[in-house]
């Protein structure tokens, strides 16, 4: 099986697998990183997404071959210590319920708010649209995002 | 000063204490169940038996208190609030206690079900006088100590104080205490061998706080998970992995049915990754025949094909290799079949009584006018976030399983019939779960992984695809009801509900929830279709769409009496109070009080240009619930705006989870009785994942707002409540925004060809 360098959350890992494997998969499986989250599998619900060069993207369609030389970030290393403008505003506001969806939430959360800091209320819902909740805690995600985005203003 | 509550309580029942052997007191007690009268407590923190006890407090030398509890926290926030009841009654400071995930080993482990909302209120009256129970160990220690007595002393957030001032703090005096209470109940023990027979021994009391004296009940607690959450942390059970796990792919019949005849797998056994291609289901099938599994049923009649791999990747790839042929074990069903089924039934006369007060044929048969409804559901999948999955290792000795099921004790049993092996030999451990909703009260995906491990005897973790999940999953039944009313001089006179289900009916207390009690000629017949198709528990079993169809057709009645449907609800209340039927389990008082609530709250008498209200009030799963729904019209098309919500759940003990509960069940509620739509055709789901299966999504989301009734009765739960009202809210609403009544979930779809809609 060939081997690929990918450089996740600023040091680089090498791992042995097949090429379609998807990020998703390789992170959780192999590289032992297991809080980006398997939800669809085919794009749809957010659960699995990181970070490519500071976009928010899905893991679970990305196959490791295309990732050469791109810095990829994951939940793990969005912040040392849980630090990050977006996870304070997780914990100041309670977002989650069961919890899974919301390593995803936040990646998308903290990847939008870098190109739109500051967001309205309407521009904040259209960008969490592509992350399902099946708990359904939307009204604090959004709440959360708007509160990280002052957060990050002030 | 403040004061206490006196209560009766025999702490041998369900409690015991011990001192641990490296130091610090151990406190097991039991919520469901008295404790055995032999049953020994531990004395060391790693071996904790939850059959005897379903949680144990630990208060250490440094006055940290820890609470080890298998109980299993599906999103619901018990792992907070449970906690939460103890540390008050207990007065310790919050940031002292640590929750900490039980083990369970299995044997005769009593319910520990998370599911029904129940838990809080099974709890409620234990852990209070549990934590009460070990501040009063602890004080009469501290007094022992000083040598004054107790009565003198107080214990306020982890700290005993005396007369004088002198303190003293918890952990100072923990070994004492044990030992004091060692010594106290022998001599109790002593005491009632000593009672002639027929003598009763004093009745122990204990002092429990006033509810207006609460410091940490009723303040905002947040999730003690978060920080694990918000980093990406372990936790659930798709993150739990063993020293030489290998993963499980499970090809299931395609179509409900569906038995499997044979299989080819040269193709994937030589793909890069995998390790073995198996059979399984002899062992279920085998139960089956003798009628051991119960809803299994449906899934058991076929073996099936596992693709055993080295990660998930290559499993989910090589399981799509596998050329499987199907047979039909049953016919193949679909859902425009059960339509007409469930028509007919609703024609016929095959019904079971479940409830019958008065004469309705006479109501109806002297009524002005008989208005009469029919209201459709269809089948629903749970669609957890996190799909189903268990970890197994089956060795000669022992059984291991991890993952997250809220049925543990079943779920154990049932692998100990099927691999014939001794439950003592099973340790089931609970992780988070992604969601229950209903899904994970089933325990197939935990007999799966057994049945692999026990075959490739090595660690495994069996898990579904959203694909697998969708499609071989438990649902909620598709359901029709029929309901019809009489009216003579403006009133209500007889009320007859029909309900026709595929797979199952309603049971239990739901035919006795509102209006039953209000209406002097009431009666609920059921009749159901037996099919192939598993169905089960979904998040507010039944209510979930009974509630939208009686609320809806109160408010239909109503518009056609010319009443106002707020006080047509307001006077048929009225005539429930003070019943002296006991099968009423609900307050006419307090659904009162919440459909008033939800009326001020929301604005309803004073609507808004453009804002269409609906509103309704519903009591289950124990909470008394209103909802009012706001519509507005965008480009032709109904929006929701906001969802008010009003709620007794009696005293609230952790408003920042229980505001997150009655949000997300809301919202549900709008969602699925918006875009929840899924059948069958052929015996094969009309939607595998959601790129054909709609979930309501961030920008369909209407903000909810809640509003606590205020008050000091015991707290009932929340995970389920305020789900069914929402649907009734909208469809009310939307009747007014649009002119259509909706018969018919969800309304999305079945409400697209309407030409307001254009
Ligand atoms: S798992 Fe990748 S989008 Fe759902
Ligand atoms: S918190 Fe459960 S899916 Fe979002």
């Amino acid at each position: 099986m060939p081997t690929y360098n990918l450089k996740i959350n600023g040091s680089s890992q090498s791992i042995e697998a097949a090429e379609d494997t998807p990020l998703l998969w390789a992170l959780r499986d192999q590289l032992d990183m297991v809080g980006t989250k398997f939800g669809c599998g085919i794009g749809q619900c957010g659960a699995c997404t990181v970070h490519v060069d500071g976009n928010a993207t899905r893991s679970c369609q990305l196959q490791i071959s295309q990732l050469d030389g791109k810095e990829i970030t994951t939940i793990e290393g969005l912040s040392e210590d849980g630090s990050h403008p977006v996870q304070e505003a997780w914990k100041a506001i309670d977002v989650p319920q069961c919890g899974y969806c919301q390593a995803g939430q936040i990646m998308t959360a903290s990847a939008f708010l870098e190109k739109n800091p500051n967001p309205s209320r309407e521009e904040i819902r259209n960008a969490m649209t592509g992350n399902i909740c099946r708990c359904a805690s939307y009204n604090r995600i959004e709440n959360a995002v708007a509160k990280a985005a002052e957060k990050k203003m002030a | 000063m403040s004061s206490t509550i006196q209560t009766k309580f025999s702490r041998r029942s369900f409690l015991r204490t011990s001192s641990l052997a490296s130091g610090g007191m151990l406190i097991g007690f039991n919520f469901f169940t008295a404790c055995k009268d032999t049953v020994k407590m531990p004395v060391d923190i790693s071996k904790l038996d939850y059959n005897d006890f379903n949680a144990f407090i630990k208060i250490s030398k440094e006055g940290m208190v820890t609470l080890f509890s298998p109980n299993p926290e599906i999103g619901q926030g018990v792992k907070t609030s449970m906690p939460m009841i103890i540390a008050e009654e207990l007065d310790v400071a919050w940031e002292n206690v640590n929750v900490v995930q039980g083990i369970l080993d299995t044997q005769n482990y009593v319910r520990q079900v998370a599911g029904g909302s129940q838990s809080i209120r099974f709890g409620w009256d234990a852990l209070r006088q549990t934590g009460a129970f070990a501040r009063q160990m602890l004080v009469n220690a501290a007094a022992a100590k000083w040598g004054v007595d107790a009565s003198e002393c107080t214990a306020k957030q982890g700290v005993i104080t005396n007369a004088k001032g002198e303190t003293l703090g918890y952990g100072d005096v923990v070994d004492e205490a044990a030992a004091l209470e060692a010594e106290r109940a022998a001599k109790r023990k002593a005491l009632i061998e000593s009672l002639a027979e027929g003598e009763q021994p004093p009745a122990e009391t204990i002092e429990l706080k006033d509810p207006k004296d609460y410091t940490l009940i009723g303040t905002d607690v947040g999730n003690v998970d978060i920080d694990k959450i918000i980093t990406g942390k372990p936790l659930f059970g798709l993150d739990y992995k063993a020293e030489g796990m290998v993963y499980a792919s499970v090809l299931r019949p395609p179509a409900f049915g569906q038995v499997l005849e044979s299989y080819d797998d040269t193709e994937a056994k030589a793909m890069p990754g995998v390790i073995d291609v198996i059979k399984i289901g002899e062992k279920a099938k085998a139960m089956l025949e003798k009628e051991q599994i119960d809803w299994t049923a449906k899934l058991a009649p076929s073996e099936k094909v596992v693709v055993i791999a080295e990660n998930s990747w290559a499993a989910i790839k090589a399981k799509k290799t596998i050329k499987a042929l199907w047979s039909d074990g049953s016919p193949l069903e679909s859902t425009k079949a059960h339509d007409k089924i469930l028509m007919d039934l609703l024609d016929g006369k095959d019904f079971t009584n479940l409830r019958k007060d008065g004469d309705v044929k006479k109501a109806f048969k002297q009524a002005d006018k008989v208005v009469e409804r029919t209201y459709e559901s269809p089948f629903l999948p749970h669609n957890c976030m996190e799909p189903m999955n268990f970890y197994a290792n089956v060795t000669d000795s022992k059984i291991h399983l991890v993952g997250p099921v809220q049925t543990p004790a079943s779920a154990a049993s049932t692998v100990a019939n099927l691999l014939g092996r001794d439950e003592k030999d099973i340790r089931l451990e609970m992780t988070r779960m992604g969601g229950g909703f209903g899904r994970r009260l089933y325990g197939d995906f935990v007999y799966e992984a057994a049945e692999i491990s026990d075959k490739i005897r090595r660690p495994v973790k069996m898990f579904s695809t959203r694909e697998d999940d969708m499609t071989t999953g438990v649902y909620r039944p598709a359901i029709k009801y029929r309901i019809a009313a009489s009216i003579k001089d403006g009133e209500i006179t007889g009320y007859h509900l029909k309900e026709a289900a595929v797979g199952g009916n309603m049971y239990g207390l739901i035919p006795n929830f509102f209006p039953a009690g209000a209406l002097d000629n009431y009666q609920v017949d059921v009749a159901k279709y037996d099919s192939n198709i598993t169905t089960g528990a979904w998040r507010a079993p039944y209510t979930n769409f009974l509630s939208y169809a009686e609320q809806s057709f109160l408010d239909e009645l109503a518009e056609d009496m010319g009443k106002d449907p707020v006080q047509m609800r307001l006077d048929m209340l009225e005539k429930v109070k003070g019943t002296t039927d006991d099968r009423i389990q609900y307050s006419a008082e307090r659904l009162q009080d919440v459909l008033k609530l939800a009326v001020e709250k929301s604005g309803y008498r004073t609507p808004k240009d453009g804002v269409f209200q609906g509103v309704c009030a519903y009591y289950c799963h124990n909470t008394h619930v209103a909802e009012v729904a706001d519509v507005v019209m965008k480009n032709n098309r109904p929006v929701i705006q906001k969802i008010t919500v009003a709620v007794d759940c009696g005293i609230v003990i952790n408003p920042l989870g229980a505001k997150n509960q009655i949000e997300g069940g809301a919202i549900d509620g709008v969602g699925h009785s918006m875009y929840g739509d899924f059948g069958f055709e052929n015996g094969m789901p009309t939607a595998n994942n959601y790129d054909k299966y709609r979930l309501i999504r961030m920008n369909e989301t209407p903000i909810v707002e809640t509003h606590f009734v205020k008050n000091t009765l015991s707290p009932t739960g929340l995970g389920e409540p305020t789900l069914p009202p929402a649907g009734a809210a909208v469809a009310i609403a939307m009747k007014k925004a649009t002119g259509n009544r909706m018969y018919k979930q969800p309304f999305a779809t079945n409400m697209a060809s309407k030409p307001i809609l254009g």
